[in-house]
């Protein structure tokens, strides 16, 4: 008989280990993993409670920036060193929204707050969504496929843009204030949490998963996905991949501009040059991120954020070094970045 | 031109009559510029050209031979600065402390260039440019923090040899109605040594090393297939051009007899240096020459053109506000995309183009 000569064939599940199991986890672990070795390294644990929200607000606003960066990179391998512009643009809108409508702001009624705060915000992404549609037309479609004059032309535009700040704003750095509602803290634990900052991480928070259910779960994010992993096939398929290109970067400069907002309120000072400064720890949480992928500039950015906090309790001469510190150690660990969605070549 | 000549200029030669008039002229400008230009300024303005010039080639170097764009070379610019800055506090006026701080400013420049290019290049050219933002601002933060060591803010005066000092009068009178003094030595060290190390990035550039990386920037996996290590290249550019960029911070402290931030490390030089390259031409080293002149020359000089047409338009909207002098950088970068766009090979390229 055939079956006695065939070769027993009996497959087996090999269940991977445990070690093994957790490996695209891993991302993830790091950031409870940083926030107890903050809690071993900070003595005082309600500073270390003020710090570790201080770092989560940070790492949310910095995660609205860094979205819509690396997501142009990964569908259009654009890589926009202007994108600062959009921060600074926005945070100056958003500050002279807030200014003209100082008579809701300075009411202590959290509806009227909230009311000038959204205006605030939409105006400010009107406008850098708008300045962003500009910015793709004039200045980045015409290097398409050429790195180093993309880097070069948008580096140019972000000096046009921020003179232009000078130009219709002024030289001066502008202050504002929380709307009331928001001024103050809250007591937990021991530990002082200032408003501002727990709503800026539950604002991070929802519009971090706005963005993954619109990536997750609609059509569009679907093609934007695709678009990522495979452009031409998505274009083969009849879509056009031009319009989702420059749908996600408006929507990623505006998301810049509502990040420059928070920022703003989060520092209560403005400058032409601060989208500048928040662009270098944009940078590394895109490149420890993986680039294109929104979990791992997520996670990214929250450790970013976290670091930056802890270091700058113990030392604060380190913090920014800290962070070049964790971007290396995490290039030596996962070359590509954390979660590379596209293979960098 | 004779044969030597073209030996000295390694067979690279301006290759366009307008061109080579030109750069003549800025030659024997910049040779002769403490008997041509009497005043301080004129001379702060050629030393500062000659420093920029070889600031502006090595950065050329990485970018138009390489192609890879960094934002570090000013922390190169600056940690040459500082080496002599420190040396010479630490050590005392002397020769050998300038010797020495140049020396340790250059070889920790390599160093970190190095270890940059390690960690950057192995995986993408594109993160060379993000990652060297990153330690680039770190590092200019770092220094500013550091004041017990660098003089935060401030910056550091140097003490450097009276030979170069203005108190040095080697002869009495005056040649050539200019009085000899050290501050004259000084700019002919500055000179001499730029002029030097032009040459040399001159040869680098026109060796089998340059040609290998031009084959790199155009096509960098077939470079690879015909067995050129891509890595060890760009990564040997690097440090070379790191090398230079030091050397010449180092000339630039002992130049102004100051270090600080904002005269090395500062972004505002980086975004000089990008502007001097591509107005003057990627990938060509004599675009530093033209790029470089003309650039310092526009800042020490257009401002007061703008301020003059800000006042002649006083009286409309907005128009004055775009011609303030301070806003001369936006001018700056509408020209900057505009040649990246139409004239990516800058003056120089245009110029060889009518021959």
């Amino acid at each position: 008989m055939m079956s006695d000569n065939a070769p027993v064939h009996a497959p087996t599940l090999v269940r991977p280990n445990l070690l093994a199991r957790m490996e695209p986890w891993v991302p993830a672990l790091l950031v409870p993993v940083l926030v107890v070795m903050g809690f071993l390294a900070i003595p005082n644990t309600p500073s270390w409670l003020t710090l570790t929200v201080n770092g989560l607000a940070m790492g949310m606003m910095i995660f609205v920036i860094a979205s819509g960066m690396t997501l142009v990179f990964g569908l259009m391998d654009v890589i926009n060193f202007g994108h600062g512009a959009f921060i600074s643009f926005g945070a100056f809108v958003g500050v002279s929204v807030l200014l003209a409508l100082g008579g809701l702001t300075a009411s202590p009624s959290l509806a009227l707050n909230l009311v000038a705060l959204m205006a605030a915000v939409i105006g400010a992404m009107l406008v850098t969504g708008g300045l962003g549609w500009a910015f793709e037309r004039v200045i980045v479609r015409p290097v398409y496929g050429a790195h180093l004059k993309q880097i070069l032309v948008t580096m140019g535009g972000l000096i046009v843009a921020e003179q232009l700040i000078y130009v219709i704003w002024g030289p001066h750095e502008v202050f504002i204030l929380r709307p009331e509602a928001l001024k103050g803290a809250v007591t937990f634990a021991g530990a002082a949490l200032e408003k501002y900052r727990l709503v800026a991480v539950g604002f991070g928070l929802v519009v971090f998963l706005a963005m993954r259910w619109v990536l997750q779960g609609t059509k569009i994010g679907l093609i934007v996905r695709a678009g990522v992993e495979n452009r031409e096939m998505v274009q083969a398929l009849g879509y056009r991949i031009q319009l989702v290109f420059i749908g996600v970067f408006v929507a990623g400069s505006a998301l810049a501009g509502l990040g420059g907002v928070m920022w703003a309120l989060y520092q209560e000072l403005i400058t032409a040059h601060m989208g500048n400064e928040i662009m270098i720890l944009v940078f590394i949480v895109v490149i420890i991120g993986g680039l294109g992928s929104v979990e791992g500039a997520f996670i990214g950015a929250l450790l970013v954020g976290l670091l930056q906090n802890y270091t700058a309790y113990l030392e604060p001469k380190l913090a920014l070094v800290s962070n070049i510190a964790l971007m290396v150690a995490i290039l030596m660990w996962r070359p590509q970045g954390m979660m590379p969605v596209i293979k960098v070549k | 031109m004779g044969i030597l000549s073209m030996d000295i200029l390694s067979g690279d030669g301006p290759r366009s009559r307008v061109l080579a008039v030109i750069l003549v002229a800025i030659l024997v400008a910049l040779a002769f510029a403490p008997f041509l230009f009497p005043g301080s300024r004129a001379l702060e303005t050629a030393a500062r050209i000659c420093i920029f010039i070889v600031l502006v080639a090595s950065y050329d170097l990485l970018l138009g031979y390489g192609g890879i764009v960094s934002f570090a070379h000013t922390m190169f610019f600056g940690l040459g600065a500082y080496g002599v800055a420190l040396a010479t506090v630490h050590l005392g006026r002397g020769w050998d402390a300038l010797v020495i701080g140049t020396l340790a400013g250059t070889v920790l420049a390599v160093v970190v260039a190095f270890v940059i290019a390690l960690f950057s290049l192995r995986v993408r050219a594109i993160f060379f440019a993000m990652i060297t933002l990153a330690v680039a601002s770190a590092v200019a933060v770092l220094v500013s923090q550091l004041s017990w060591l660098t003089g935060g803010e401030d910056g550091m005066n140097l003490t450097i040899p009276r030979e170069l000092t203005p108190a040095f009068k080697p002869i009495d009178g005056k040649v050539f109605g200019t009085t000899i003094n050290g501050r004259v030595l000084n700019y002919y060290l500055v000179f001499l040594s730029c002029l030097a190390l032009f040459l040399i990035l001159l040869r680098v550039v026109n060796s089998p090393f340059g040609r290998v990386l031009l084959a790199i920037r155009e096509n960098a996996f077939r470079a690879e297939a015909i067995g050129y290590k891509v890595v060890l290249y760009r990564t040997a550019a690097t440090c070379l051009s790191a090398a230079v960029a030091a050397l010449a911070g180092a000339l630039y402290a002992i130049w102004l007899r100051y270090v600080g931030p904002g005269t090395t490390l500062s972004m505002e030089i980086m975004i000089d240096i990008l502007l001097m390259v591509v107005i003057g031409g990627m990938g060509t080293i004599w675009g530093a020459v033209i790029g470089a002149t003309l650039f310092t020359l526009a800042q020490s000089y257009l401002q007061d053109l703008m301020s003059k047409a800000a006042e002649a338009t006083a009286g409309l909207p907005l128009i004055p506000d775009l011609l303030n002098p301070d806003r001369w950088l936006l001018w700056l970068g509408v020209l900057f995309i505009l040649s990246v766009y139409f004239f990516p090979s800058g003056i120089v390229g245009r110029l060889r183009a009518r021959g």
